[in-house]
């Protein structure tokens, strides 16, 4: 492991000064993400601002009845927390779902947006990777590229976004507050993911020092009887092969409302607006939901080794819209 | 009272969990140092040049050694299965001593520093340019240079086994099936890497190693530097899992003595886990194809199996994949084939249950398209072809078959299954059952197995060979084993291993290590004990002085006998009257000959319940059944525990095990335990395991066939026919992943 310095912030503007007086400056919350990097050579970050002593682990009540969550409470935290239960079931379960207990002890919700691809490509150190090294191609084009995504790609890269929780909260449209030396920001969850484009490296408009402190998830009374359904090669601890998060409102039979998001598919935490544009005011059964999905994945880019995908997360979609139905039914 | 074959707790579990019980990576000595050994990132190739400058410069750093700085090896490697009880390198081939490159991930520079972590760091500051080559990393890149092998397993088995005329069988046959199958690399993984600590003193080697052979290694180490063996000693007191990635003694260990000597001090070594899927072996990438004949009424008239696979550019590996469907069923017309492509990996290597796994899974899915042609019971269907002989007319040592298949499909609930596949729903669940027979050879390529007893004069004893414990149990059963044969109480017992220096017993792989070490240490403690009543008989003092040494029974170290009704001596008064402090014997077995006229197999039935998600191509197993008959169960505790493990490990391979090779770098796609997927919890379904009891008099003194690997062999299988029960579709790829089972899409894209 690189030789790395390491200091402590006692608040929000000391970890702000901390980072930025070293341009290869990272911050440390639960490292479950961040040390990996450091280890395996792929972070070049030489100096950490642990920032656990900061006041950001609450989850508090929002006037509009949403929720502010911390960036550093814990992923075991906020999914046993009963107003996310409550009101964002998917959220709850997107979090469960993610890595293992023993991980979401540790990983904080703000590190959970910042992780990184899991593309073997970028984590072996040596493969072409344009995220890792700009301009030395990208290996999973044509490689072993199960994994990798549909939607969003460019041909500079087709790495997907790994995170569960991510996309639950992008169907909610969740925004991410941030500070750094020039102030608050306020991000759209949806405008914090960049797609790969030409500039694959770039992840996120984030500048260096800027720190998330917390997340804001809209009040949203279709949240309650939303769904997260993750389907993978085996039960705990992987990610998904594609997710859904999902939440429908429905009158008469007729679709009024629909959230639906997609995880292992995208480039980014894929939000489904074509699909829910598509649902809106058609009746709520099978046969629109399947439409709904076909023309979501109408525009999807397959490589060798993914074009399963395109049926499945179809099907996926589906199988998530009939669940929130049933939930919001029952 | 008899030990074996009751459920003794381990006696290592209280060290285990409070931590006392030390690995090799956690040996720590005065001075250590630690090395990193930085691997090639080409498959194919010459190192053109190293700079080692920011390196040598990093903090910490004591050496970077490229092949310029290490020794020449002092023999040329010529790889031959532990099993047998001499050196055993990994591969016929040793990495830094020339500028080659013939697999990535192969050893081709070394730095020591004062601690790990710099040391790391300086690996990863080691500039190496390469003169790439044109490589061969997959079977499709290989499959116009395959040729039929000669012989396997470093010369010990021949690569073909014929009988009958095969293809008049198939012709002759009133149904045919004919199925190919594609398996994808497999990776051991155990949770302990690799690690090997080295120290020299003066000219004498010591080694702490995580290995399932510690002769093994002592041997081959000395054979490669070119030391007395006797020069050399190997310590390993816990080994954390091996499943035949420490079988064999890889070039890491013998660099790691190579680096000791150059800087002078203790060197450690701990392989990081994606270094583990280029250092110490793998199931290869295989293709199997089975064709089987038979008659009308399920008489198999002709089986023709062919495996093809990929090996190493210098040794003609394989696992063996026919020796189980060469013998499994009575068929008079039998071909079994092996055919290779040199390619550039490391030398594949034993992967639990090895070969026979594959082959099994080839043969029992076969089977069951058999049954379903032929709309005979797929149990009903291998009772019909059992055979109480080997294809050369010997009888089994020990059989069991049909009574595992009867006993499985009873508590299974076999009967109550509808055949007709794609009829039984649960919701979003499609409900599919299969079975599989299973079986697995017992090789007996291994020379004598000795231990040691010992008493002392209070009448405590330990009994020790050079076995280390690898998560089998092997301390625990021995410990039964010894007290028995010697005739004292379990707790005056000890049984210690793990010291090369102690008498010989071979490598634990291939199910043997129940088997040898449980006969040697029975030897020993017999030895022992009969020298002790013939002190008895012959000490004027004894109550049993004069009596017949075959009449003296031993129990909780008090010496009987029937023609003395009452009279009693014990070891302590015996050895205090006599004025002896200790007594002590050795003890030897000897497998039986190659020839033995027997046909050696441990027989086994596996079933599974499986529920399918047809859309989304989900498989999850809910129940696996096994029914087992590995002769005697010298402790149920243990034996259960392995075959559990195995079991998992079968629905491993079928359903989530597999790497693949990215063949425009040669490099491996997966590694890391996030990607390379294993079950986790979650996934282990209700697993129940029953014994049927056979007696075998010829495996050993104490009839034990192991249970190492029968656990593992036929549940993928078992699974595979299940999930097409469940589906009505056979999956033709291991592992069968959801983009495999889900149902085509509807417009068939």
């Amino acid at each position: 492991m690189r030789p790395l310095t390491y200091s402590r912030a006692a608040d929000v503007q000391d970890a702000i000064a901390l980072a930025t007086a070293n341009q290869a400056s990272a911050f440390l919350a639960g490292g479950t993400t961040e040390v990996d990097l450091i280890r395996a050579g792929i972070s070049h970050s030489e100096h950490l601002v642990d920032i656990n002593e900061l006041p950001l682990r609450g989850v508090e009540d929002l006037p509009d009845g949403g929720l502010h969550i911390g960036a550093l409470a814990r992923m075991s935290d906020v999914a046993r927390t009963p107003s996310v239960v409550e009101r964002y079931p998917a959220i709850s379960r997107a979090l469960l779902l993610g890595a293992s207990e023993q991980l979401r002890n540790m990983a904080s919700l703000g590190g959970n947006l910042r992780q990184r691809t899991r593309c073997a490509y970028l984590r072996d150190g040596v493969s072409p990777c344009n995220k890792r090294e700009l301009g030395s191609g990208c290996a999973a084009l044509d490689g072993f590229n199960r994994g990798h995504a549909i939607l969003g790609t460019s041909e500079h890269c087709i790495a997907t976004h790994p995170s569960d929780v991510a996309v639950a909260l992008v169907a909610f449209d969740a925004v991410i507050r941030t500070v750094g030396p020039d102030g608050e920001r306020a991000i759209p969850f949806d405008d914090f993911f960049l797609l790969p484009g030409d500039t694959p490296q770039l992840e996120h408009p984030i500048a260096l020092g800027e720190l998330i402190v917390g997340i804001d998830v809209p009040g949203a009374p279709i949240g309650r009887g939303s769904v997260y359904l993750k389907f993978r090669d085996r039960q705990s601890y992987e990610f998904a092969l594609v997710s859904v998060a999902a939440a429908i409102e429905v009158d008469d039979n007729l679709v009024t409302g629909v959230r639906i998001a997609m995880g292992g598919v995208g480039t980014k935490p894929w939000r489904a607006r074509r699909a829910e544009a598509a649902l809106v005011g058609r009746p709520a059964n099978e046969t629109s939901f399947r439409q709904a999905a076909a023309a979501e994945l109408a525009e999807a880019v397959v490589r060798e080794h993914n074009a399963f995908k395109v049926e499945l997360a179809q099907r996926a979609m589906v199988r998530g819209l009939v669940h929130s139905l049933n939930r919001s039914q029952s | 009272m008899s030990a074996v074959g009751t459920p003794v707790t381990r006696v290592d579990g209280p060290a285990k969990v409070t931590g006392a019980a030390k690995y090799s990576a956690e040996i720590g000595l005065p001075g250590m140092t630690y090395l990193a050994v930085v691997g090639a990132t080409i498959a194919s190739g010459r190192v053109t040049a190293i700079d080692a400058e920011a390196a040598r410069a990093a903090e910490g750093v004591l050496a970077v050694l490229t092949p310029e700085d290490l020794p020449k090896i002092a023999a040329e490697p010529h790889l031959l299965p532990s099993l047998v009880g001499g050196p055993a390198p990994g591969e016929s081939f040793f990495p830094m001593q020339d500028d080659v490159v013939q697999y990535a991930g192969q050893p081709v520079a070394l730095v020591v520093a004062e601690e790990y972590e710099q040391a790391q760091h300086a690996a990863s500051l080691v500039r190496i340019s390469y003169q790439p080559t044109k490589s061969i990393t997959t079977i499709d890149e290989g499959r116009d240079q395959a040729y039929e092998a000669e012989r396997l397993f470093g010369g010990l088995m021949p690569a073909r086994s014929e009988r009958g005329d095969v293809e008049a069988g198939l012709a002759a046959a009133d149904v045919r099936v004919e199925v190919a199958y594609k398996m994808a690399a497999n990776h051991h993984n155990p949770i302990e890497a690799p690690s090997t600590v080295a120290t020299w003193d003066g000219g004498n080697l010591t080694l702490y190693e995580s290995t399932q052979g510690i002769r093994a290694t002592q041997q081959t180490v000395a054979l490669l530097l070119g030391l007395p063996i006797a020069r050399v000693r190997v310590i390993t007191r816990f080994v954390g899992g091996g499943f035949g990635a420490k079988a064999m003694v890889w070039p890491n260990v013998t660099l790691t003595a190579m680096a000791s000597r150059y800087v002078g001090r203790p060197v450690k070594l701990m392989l990081t886990r994606p270094q583990m899927f280029t250092s110490n072996g793998h199931r290869e990438e295989q293709e199997q194809r089975i064709a089987i004949g038979a008659t009308r009424d399920g008489q198999l008239t002709a089986i023709r199996h062919e495996k093809l696979s990929i090996t190493s550019p210098f040794d003609d590996w394989a696992e063996p994949a026919t020796g189980v469907s060469s013998q499994l069923y009575g068929c008079e017309n039998y071909l079994g084939i092996h055919r290779l492509i040199k390619g550039n990996t490391m030398t594949p290597t034993f992967t639990r249950g090895p070969g026979e796994s594959l082959g099994v899974f080839t043969l029992e899915t076969a089977m069951d398209e058999l049954a379903s042609h032929l709309a005979i019971d797929p149990v009903e269907l291998r009772l019909r072809n059992h055979t109480p002989v080997d294809p050369f007319g010997h009888p089994w040592s020990s059989d069991g078959l049909v009574e595992c298949l009867r006993l499985g499909a009873e508590r299974f609930g076999w009967s109550d299954r509808n055949p007709a596949p794609r009829t039984t729903r649960d919701g979003e669940w499609l409900i599919g059952t299969g079975v599989a027979a299973a079986a697995y050879p017992i090789a007996f390529f291994m020379p004598p197995q000795r231990a040691r007893a010992r008493i002392f004069a209070d009448g405590s004893a330990i009994v020790q060979t050079s076995t280390q414990e690898f998560g089998t149990g092997v301390l625990t059963m021995a410990t039964q084993v010894g007290a028995d044969a010697l005739g004292v109480a379990l707790r005056d017992m000890e049984f210690q291993a793990g010291d090369s220096d102690l008498p010989n017993s071979t490598a634990a792989v291939g199910s043997a290590g129940a088997g040898m070490v449980s006969s040697a240490v029975h030897a020993a403690g017999t030895a022992l004990r009969e020298q002790l009543i013939a002190l008895a008989v012959g000490d004027e003092q004894s109550a049993l002085h004069g009596a017949a040494p075959a009449s003296v029974k031993v129990a909780d170290g008090h010496l009987t006998s029937a023609e003395r009704p009452g009279a009693v001596d014990t070891y302590r008064e015996l050895l205090s009257r006599n004025h002896m402090s200790d007594a002590e014997a050795l003890g030897t077995w000897r497998p039986p000959p190659l020839d033995t006229p027997h046909g050696l197999l441990t027989f086994g039935a596996q079933f599974a319940e499986v529920a399918v998600d047809p859309e989304l191509g989900l498989v999850r197993v809910r129940r696996l059944n096994g029914a087992f008959a590995p002769g005697r169960v010298l402790n149920p505790l243990l034996a259960h525990s392995q075959l559990m493990g195995g079991m998992l490990w079968g629905m491993s391979q079928a359903l989530l095990e597999g790497n693949h090779m990215d063949p425009r770098y040669g490099r491996w796609a997966e590694t890391n335990l996030a990607e390379y997927l294993v079950p986790v919890n979650a996934d282990a379904p209700e697993v129940r395991v029953d014994f049927v009891d056979v007696d075998d008099e010829l495996v050993g003194p104490l009839g034990a066939k192991g249970v190492g690997e029968i656990g593992q062999v036929g549940v993928a299988a078992a699974i595979a026919n299940a999930v097409f029960h469940a589906t009505g579709r056979r999956i033709r790829s291991l592992p069968m992943a959801p983009e495999l089972v889900m149902d085509p899409a509807a417009d068939g894209q």
